[in-house]
């Protein structure tokens, strides 16, 4: 009985609902990595079934809760941050996914999603980037590109958009992952590291949605591109990518910059190697922040940094002073202080 | 010392202390507080905070006021005018001798009262008695802070720290008028001072200074003799204020249910001492988290009820404004929670250190869609203690968002309490589903208090989903079904009607009936008490009925208010509650006695009115 969570399949992890993501949408894929990610990580962390809570904030993305078989939490629009917390600190043993839209973590929700990842609560967030606001129809987000025409943008927008990386190591995050809707053996394979991280995981999902922002990140997700647009960061692991590995990254000055391997004097000697675990977040900002066509995006996990997390230092307070205390019971509380008979 | 002075006997006095925000005057009024309580008198306080937080030194914005009000019988209000007025300068002066009883005994530092001191309190001239006509008063003018220095110049103490310790020459100065002890005061600096001797010596020697100098002078009279309050219950006692008495309230729930006690809260004037009394008590397993804004307070209560633990947010009516949609969430999910709201003047930004009645329609109403809270009112400081840890039983008890409204006025007030026994009170038993029940249905509710199951994560075979879509009647999936809905809408307001059922009755103080019936809410009970026992005491026909439960009424409410020829609704707002009585019981009529001035109703203008009705004006 006890060891459950040996033998649990993906299967185990689907709800009997019924999905209503639009057909082709880049959310069933994501679903898809999750519930092959949950056994893997039930297995490792020994976790059962029942530890599992979902929470998520309000868009197309935010339905998730519904589609796992856990308990779940389907919020109101920007608050997923601030409830998964409150869920986290009452009882630090759940392992806690977060599920938010471009819109839900980083505009309406901007506040608490930055004030979770600086308490560096224990909870893993997974943000589905569409750049777009999905379910209330085609309203450009915080992440749409300057110039990106929407439904409220007809001219295009005027705004520069944040760049979820940037922001997530700017507030102090210790945990920070990318990946690509389509990739769902990366995106499982990512999920497990953020179960195990202790602190809050960010992973940006760069999703499609077909019906408001088609093809938005079919630069980098077409197969015929991606092995040269993009590149997988794996710690420990030189900087290569392109299709024939020939390119990686060095640093020039102050700057990334891409190279040939075996031109302009480069051998695979000079191509830096991926260190996730360094508290420095210099060369990560970097990393989160390349763009394509200068630059490949950067996939896999790019921060990923050990720190004290704010539901343990709760717990080990609260144990601490009450290891101490006079004060054992309201009773004795009532009774402390200036006290007098009449 | 020179005790050849007459020693008259009263029955209550009311002591004013006033000054500039830097005076010390919160801590002067509070120690002679507790020093009167330690007597034996029962003791109602009044902190009246400046309204600019850092106002220029000597200005009237920036006056801080405490007043006591002790005797030898018990105290419902901190007193409308007052007996004595301690004025450290010429601003504190002009902002509170509208305060004094006629012919009443004044006290101010006559060194502050030079050119610059004038100026900067705006007056017009060189001459406070001429300018506010206080011909009529026993005007004392002391000069505190020259023999304050004068007493401490061979103490060490640098010269900053010699002029702080003015306060507790007037002090000693009150004391002497009291026939106080002064021990009280001494073993306050002894433990407050531990580490600092010279200090505790120093505070003790202007202390006993300004006593002495009082002895001495001819200028007062009399010395007047306060007996002990006999009574009072006989019992062990404290001193509380209603924030504290909140917090506690909260944490006594929290034992009942054998729930740990989660506060999700913004700091917020006159909220915030609630949410410090909480997280001082890590040493009771209470969390806190100071969030980054009201929203998240209230989100992560939220989170926090989900997964089992008695969660609550504090705040003030600009922070409860911020949390009306996530209450709405709370109502939906039918989580327990409460909602403690402190009010204060507004609207908007409005008069945040001063008291005021009027967040109740946002209470009652202030969200999207039809959606019923409980709402209750504490009325004293110290039956704070009650109302939270009842707002906290009916919350997980009925499945609920509770909202528990106190104000600023009893929540820095305080009182002597008799500290009660938590066996006496009773249990706490919320629905909490078991591991592996059998057939869940997270919907499903029980006959007797409509309330659904609570089912923490964690456990097994109980996995669920909640959210704020509308819910399936039983299984609590998401369901778009009309009449589903209609039905849901049905019941979450029936279930709240429902507390009805395990609310005491409504209570009458006086006659169940005649004249006229006074009609309150929350804070106001003392005014309101002590307004009616002085219309009775005259042969009256008028009598009290003070509400503490307001949503739901209790049902023997209309019995009541049919029993009196006239009825009159008294609030610190333009008439909330008396339409709330209008909207649940239109088979009535009601006058209504409305102020909105941040203030505190006064006794003598209670009684004015409601005589005036009684002859029909
Ligand atoms: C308080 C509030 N404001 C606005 C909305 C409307 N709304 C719902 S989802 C959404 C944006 C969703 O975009 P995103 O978070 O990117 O999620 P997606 O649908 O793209 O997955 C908006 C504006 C709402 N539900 N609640
Ligand atoms: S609208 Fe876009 S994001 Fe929403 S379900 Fe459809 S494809 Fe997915
Ligand atoms: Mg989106």
């Amino acid at each position: 009985m006890e060891e459950q969570y040996m033998n649990y399949t993906p299967q185990d992890f689907k709800s009997d609902q019924e999905v209503r993501w639009c057909p082709g949408c880049g959310d069933h894929a994501i679903l898809n990595a999750v519930v092959k990610a949950l056994p893997e990580v039930s297995k490792q962390l020994k976790y059962n079934l029942e530890r599992y809570v979902f929470v998520s904030g309000i868009g197309c993305s935010s339905r998730f809760p519904y589609y796992v078989n856990t308990f779940g939490f389907h919020g109101i629009h920007g608050r997923a941050s601030a409830i998964s917390t409150g869920v986290k600190v009452a009882n630090p043993t759940l392992s806690v996914w977060q599920i938010t839209g471009d819109g839900d973590a980083l505009a309406i929700g901007g506040n608490h999603f930055i004030h979770a990842i600086r308490r560096n609560i224990d909870i893993n967030i997974l943000l589905f980037n569409n750049q777009i606001y999905g379910l209330t129809k085609g309203q450009y987000s915080p992440t749409s590109p300057l110039g990106a025409i929407t439904k409220t943008s007809p001219y295009g927008t005027v705004e520069h958009p944040f760049r979820p990386g940037e922001l997530v190591i700017g507030a102090q995050g210790k945990f920070f992952a990318r990946s690509l809707d389509v990739d769902v053996k990366l995106t499982a394979e990512i999920m497990v590291e953020a179960a195990k991280h202790d602190g809050t995981s960010v992973v940006e999902i760069l999703q499609n949605c077909v019906i408001f922002n088609d093809g938005a990140h079919d630069y980098i997700a077409d197969r015929e591109n991606r092995d040269d647009r993009v590149i997988i960061l794996r710690h420990g692991e030189k900087m290569v990518f392109g299709k024939n590995r020939d390119k990686g990254l060095i640093l020039s000055g102050l700057s990334l910059k891409v190279v040939t391997i075996g031109q302009g004097g480069f051998t695979l000697d000079d191509i830096l190697v991926h260190d996730a675990y360094n508290p420095n977040p210099g060369v990560h900002m970097m990393l989160a922040n390349m763009e394509y066509p200068d630059y490949p995006v950067a996939l896999g996990i790019i921060r990923n940094v050990k720190d004290s997390t704010y539901d343990d230092n709760v717990r080990d307070q609260v144990l601490e002073v009450m290891k101490n205390a006079k004060i054992k019971s309201v009773d004795d509380l009532l009774n402390s202080g200036d006290t007098w008979e009449v | 010392m020179d005790k050849q002075k007459n020693v008259q006997e009263l029955d209550e006095v009311v002591v004013r202390f006033s000054g500039d925000s830097g005076d010390g005057m919160q801590l002067t009024g509070t120690l002679f507080a507790d020093a009167s309580a330690l007597f034996g008198n029962d003791v109602s306080t009044f902190p009246d905070y400046p309204s600019e937080i850092r106002a220029p030194q000597g200005t009237i914005g920036g006056v801080s006021g405490f007043q006591v009000h002790f005797g030898s019988r018990k105290m419902n209000t901190p007193g409308d005018y007052c007996d004595v007025l301690v004025a450290m300068n010429p601003a504190a002066l002009k902002a509170n001798d509208k305060w004094v009883k006629k012919g009443g005994i004044i006290i101010a530092d006559v060194d502050q009262f030079n050119e610059k001191g004038y100026q900067r309190a705006g007056y017009k001239t060189f001459d406070a008695i001429t300018e506010l006509n206080l011909q009529d008063f026993k005007v004392i003018f002391a000069p505190i802070t020259n023999l304050t220095k004068e007493s401490l110049k061979d103490s060490g103490l640098d010269n900053k720290s010699i002029i702080r310790s003015k306060n507790m020459f007037a002090l000693g100065m009150v004391y002497y008028i009291f026939d106080r002890p002064l021990s009280f005061t001494e073993k306050f600096f002894e433990k407050k001072f531990a580490k600092k001797p010279e200090v505790i010596e120093a505070n003790k020697k202007v202390l006993h200074d300004g006593y002495n100098y009082a002895a001495n002078i001819q200028a007062i009279p009399n010395t007047y003799k306060v007996k002990e309050a006999t009574t009072l219950p006989k019992g062990k006692y404290r001193n509380i204020n209603g924030n504290t008495a909140t917090a506690w309230g909260l944490i006594a729930a929290a034992e009942k249910a054998g729930l740990p006690l989660f506060c999700g809260s913004y700091p917020i004037t006159p909220a915030t001492e609630i949410l410090i009394e909480l997280a001082k008590r890590k040493d009771l397993g209470v969390k806190t988290l100071q969030a980054e804004d009201e929203i998240a307070g209230i989100c992560t209560a939220i989170g926090a009820s989900f997964a089992g633990n008695f969660a609550v947010t504090t705040t003030s009516g600009p922070g409860l404004s911020l949390k009306s949609e996530a209450l709405g969430l709370a109502v939906m999910t039918e989580l327990p929670l409460v909602v403690v709201d402190v009010q204060r003047g507004g609207p908007s930004t409005g008069l945040p250190t001063k008291t005021e009645q009027s967040d109740l329609m946002q209470a009652l109403w202030g969200r999207n869609g039809e959606a019923s809270i409980v709402v209750i009112a504490a009325s004293t400081p110290s039956n704070c203690f009650d109302y939270a840890f009842m707002a906290g039983k009916i919350a997980m008890e009925h499945m609920t968002p509770v909202m528990l409204l106190t104000d600023g006025y009893i929540a820095n007030g305080s009182e002597p309490w008799k500290i009660p026994n938590m066996k006496d009170y009773p249990e706490i038993k919320p629905p909490i589903i078991h591991e592996g029940t059998e057939g869940y249905q997270p919907y499903a509710r029980d006959e007797e208090r409509l309330a659904r199951g609570w089912a923490f994560p964690g456990k097994k075979g109980i996995s669920h989903r909640l959210g704020g879509l509308e819910k399936d009647f039983i299984k609590g999936t998401v369901s778009h079904d009309p009449l589903n809905h209609q039905r849901m809408v049905d019941i979450r307001a029936a279930k709240v009607k429902h507390v009805q059922y395990f609310i005491p009755e409504q209570q009458v103080i006086g006659d169940p009936e005649g004249d006229l019936l006074v009609i309150g809410w929350g804070g106001t009970y003392g005014h309101l008490y002590d307004a009616v026992s002085e219309m009775r005491a005259n042969g009256k026909k008028v009598s009290l009925c003070h509400f503490n439960y307001i949503n739901p009424l209790p049902k023997n409410t209309p019995d009541i208010f049919g029993r009196f020829k006239k009825r009159v609704v008294c609030e610190l707002n333009m008439g909330q509650f008396v339409n709330h009585l209008r909207m649940n019981f239109q088979e009535f009529s009601y006058l209504q006695y409305n102020k909105v001035q941040g203030l505190p109703f006064t006794v003598a203008e209670l009684v004015d009115r409601f005589n005036q009705i009684l002859e029909g004006k």
